[in-house]
């Protein structure tokens, strides 16, 4: 393998890791914050790259696309808090995931209602279009090095906003101890809608990103949700430099794992069975490297145990 | 008072003969994908088959249509419903061929007529074919061997090929690589639903390949394509007609211009029937058909052209008229083999743009008078 395209690769792995920080942020929060497990934060994905894909065929700019993407995935998730999730928060697990698996449902057929059953069409702009040669030779696509930026952007902008603002403070708070500091008179109502909404924000941004080079269709988050679970698990449920190192390893370990293992498998099979053997070892390395943290480390990488 | 007696006659008749028509109705069953992520496939081959329906005004077929939300569980479960509660004559609709496993192989020992829109996969081609199984479509190999023999009659010496690692993945590596002459550079098998293709785009471009198929059905592809135009590799590209559909081209854009893929169909086929289906299909739906609207519309026509010929209570005879596939099919000819797959011919096609829309045009023909691979280890 040459160095090209291990350093191609890396860089995918890298994109591929901001991208799943960016679902897993809220879903960590939501869950280290209010203890509530929200299947349906893939469905505001969904939202996001639908109303970005609409607002951009409508206006023709992507720039109006991603604000329209985390408007309307906060406007829903607000909605949804405010009608659905905050009669959940004294239930038990099961409840919550019954609950936000009809969500699940019910954004995509709506969904569908709205903007019917054919993939929509979102695309990368013209001034981030095609490759860019990076130092050393390296040809990678400029909107994957974008991508790469804004979720570095959005990560440093959250750690931020959680060490050094008032908010932040209070949702360090709400995590600790939720009864407390609504004695102490904190809105706790309020904090728990602006939390949900946050979350929804970032699922929406991502989904509007990824949505320009991937498909914008009913049903596409559901794949991100499954791995944006695996990674809040292995960073530690509720923490967020735990999300940032969790998809950072799950990405850095998917491309490499599916890249690599054919490769290795090579060396002493035949070059069919390699690949699919190959190929099914490494879409489960992710869950191999799951269960290999819960052993040595039951809470997660950054967990509270 | 003798007039309301000669209405009230005149209506119990016409009740009579209603009741006694409805008694002489072919009963189907349509068990197809109407909501999730592959949604767009089945309301496609469903609004092509009751198109047929209606365009051809005939009161012979009664309806039932389900959604099987590309479970096979799910399907099973239809198809057991539409067996026992609703005594269905015909079975027909699905669209994977994970769930046509999971129902042809029963409901066609239970002496139901199954004619498949879609799937066509090898086991019901080969050993495990059957009277009452027709496939209206395609067996799943055939548009991959297409572009196997393009590849090699447009000189490419070194393709790389990927598929999802799944059976169907399987069988179009396996369908290309029976008529291509080349070298492969690689090959790879991505997982079912990856939506994330820049690994395997760099190892397209580390590869030194001169081409590219790939088989990705649905929102994979337009992932891919996009991602490819992306990269700047710019390496040509076959593939078969699942990632370029109509129903996915408008959200693949610009990025498929010019791509070559193979189908038994094209909405430019110039023969009578084809013209009358392209423009009734957009006038009824407001869009143009794609592939799978043309299967469920050919299908229609020959249940309709069966129906004509034989009753339905003489299985045999029946069977007999739908072997004789003497309906006028979208593709031209069409045919049935031994095994009652078609013969047909598989066609070459390249993305263009029309105005904003986004299509296919003929640009040659792959394969002609083509047998699938299976139908000689078919016995019956």
């Amino acid at each position: 393998m040459t160095f090209l395209l291990f350093a191609e690769q890396m860089l995918n792995g890298l994109q591929f890791g901001i991208m799943l920080f960016l679902m897993a942020a809220g879903l960590t929060l939501v869950f280290g914050v209010m203890g509530l497990i929200n299947l349906a934060h893939g469905s505001l994905y969904m939202i996001g790259a639908f109303a970005a894909a609409a607002v951009a065929g409508a206006t023709g700019s992507f720039v109006l696309a991603l604000i329209a993407s985390l408007a309307a995935a906060a406007a829903a998730g607000a909605l949804i808090e405010l009608t659905v999730i905050r009669r959940l928060y004294k239930r038990d697990h099961l409840d919550q995931v019954l609950a936000t698996f009809a969500l699940i449902l019910i954004l995509s057929e709506g969904t569908r209602w709205v903007f019917g059953s054919f993939p929509l069409y979102l695309d990368v702009p013209g001034y981030l279009s095609g490759p860019v040669t990076l130092p050393g030779g390296i040809q990678y696509p400029l909107y994957r090095l974008a991508i790469i930026v804004a979720g570095l952007v959005v990560a440093v902008g959250l750690f931020a906003l959680i060490a050094r603002t008032r908010i932040g403070i209070q949702i360090r708070a709400g995590e600790a101890d939720r009864e407390m500091i609504a004695a102490l008179g904190i809105d706790i109502s309020r904090l728990y809608t602006l939390i949900f909404a946050l979350g929804a924000a970032l699922a929406g941004l991502a989904g509007a990103l990824v949505g320009a080079i991937q498909s914008v269709q009913v049903g596409m988050g559901e794949s991100v949700l499954i791995l944006a679970f695996v990674v809040i698990v292995i960073g530690g449920i509720g923490s967020i430099k735990g999300a940032l190192v969790g998809a950072l390893l799950v990405g850095m370990t998917d491309t490499m794992g599916g890249v690599l293992l054919p490769r290795f498998f090579a060396l002493f099979l035949d070059p069919t069975a390699a690949t699919a053997v190959g190929a099914s070892l490494g879409s489960m390395l992710i869950y191999i490297m799951m269960a290999v943290v819960l052993i040595m480390r039951p809470s997660g990488l950054y967990g509270s145990a | 008072m003798k007039l309301t007696k000669l209405a009230m006659l005149a209506t119990t008749a016409m009740l009579a003969a209603g009741a006694a028509m409805a008694d002489g109705k072919v009963k189907v069953g349509i068990i197809t994908t109407l909501s999730g992520g592959g949604a767009g496939l089945g309301i496609d081959a469903r609004d092509g088959f009751m198109l047929a329906l209606k365009l051809s005004g005939s009161d012979a077929v009664e309806v039932v249509i389900e959604d099987d939300q590309q479970k096979p569980e799910i399907a099973v479960q239809l198809a057991d419903k539409m067996i026992q509660a609703e005594n269905v004559d015909v079975l027909t609709g699905i669209i994977w061929s994970n769930l046509a496993m999971a129902v042809v192989p029963s409901a066609v020992a239970q002496d139901k007529i199954y004619l498949s829109v879609n799937a066509g996969p090898s086991a019901l081609a080969g050993k495990g074919c059957h009277p009452n199984y027709f496939n209206v479509a395609w067996q799943n190999d055939n548009l991959h061997e297409a572009a196997g023999a393009h590849a090699t009659k447009a000189g490419y010496a070194k393709t790389f090929i990927l598929a999802p690692n799944y059976p169907a993945g399987t069988d179009a590596l396996t369908g290309f690589k029976r008529f291509y002459k080349g070298e492969l550079a690689g090959e790879i098998y991505t997982k079912l639903g990856q939506t994330d293709y820049a690994a395997e785009i760099a190892q397209i471009r580390a590869s030194g390949a001169d081409s590219v198929f790939f088989f990705l059905p649905g929102g994979m592809g337009i992932s891919f394509m996009k991602q490819y135009a992306d990269s700047g590799v710019g390496l040509p590209v076959v593939g078969p007609a699942f990632s370029f559909d109509q129903g996915i081209l408008q959200a693949v854009g610009a990025a498929a211009l010019g791509v070559v893929n193979t189908s038994q169909w094209g909405k430019d086929l110039d023969n009578a029937a084809n013209q009358t289906f392209v423009a009734a299909f957009q006038q009824e739906y407001g869009r143009l058909p794609s592939l799978y609207a043309s299967q469920g519309y050919d299908t229609a026509n020959l249940l309709l052209s069966a129906i004509g010929k034989a009753d339905i209570a003489d299985k045999d005879a029946f069977r007999a008229a739908l072997k004789e596939a003497d309906f006028a099919s979208t593709r031209g000819d069409f045919k049935f083999g031994t095994n009652n797959h078609p013969v047909q011919d598989i066609y070459v096609r390249e993305v263009i743009q029309e105005g904003d829309i986004f299509t296919n045009k003929i640009i040659g023909v792959a394969l002609q008078d083509h047998v699938d691979a299976y139908a000689a280890e078919c016995k019956m």
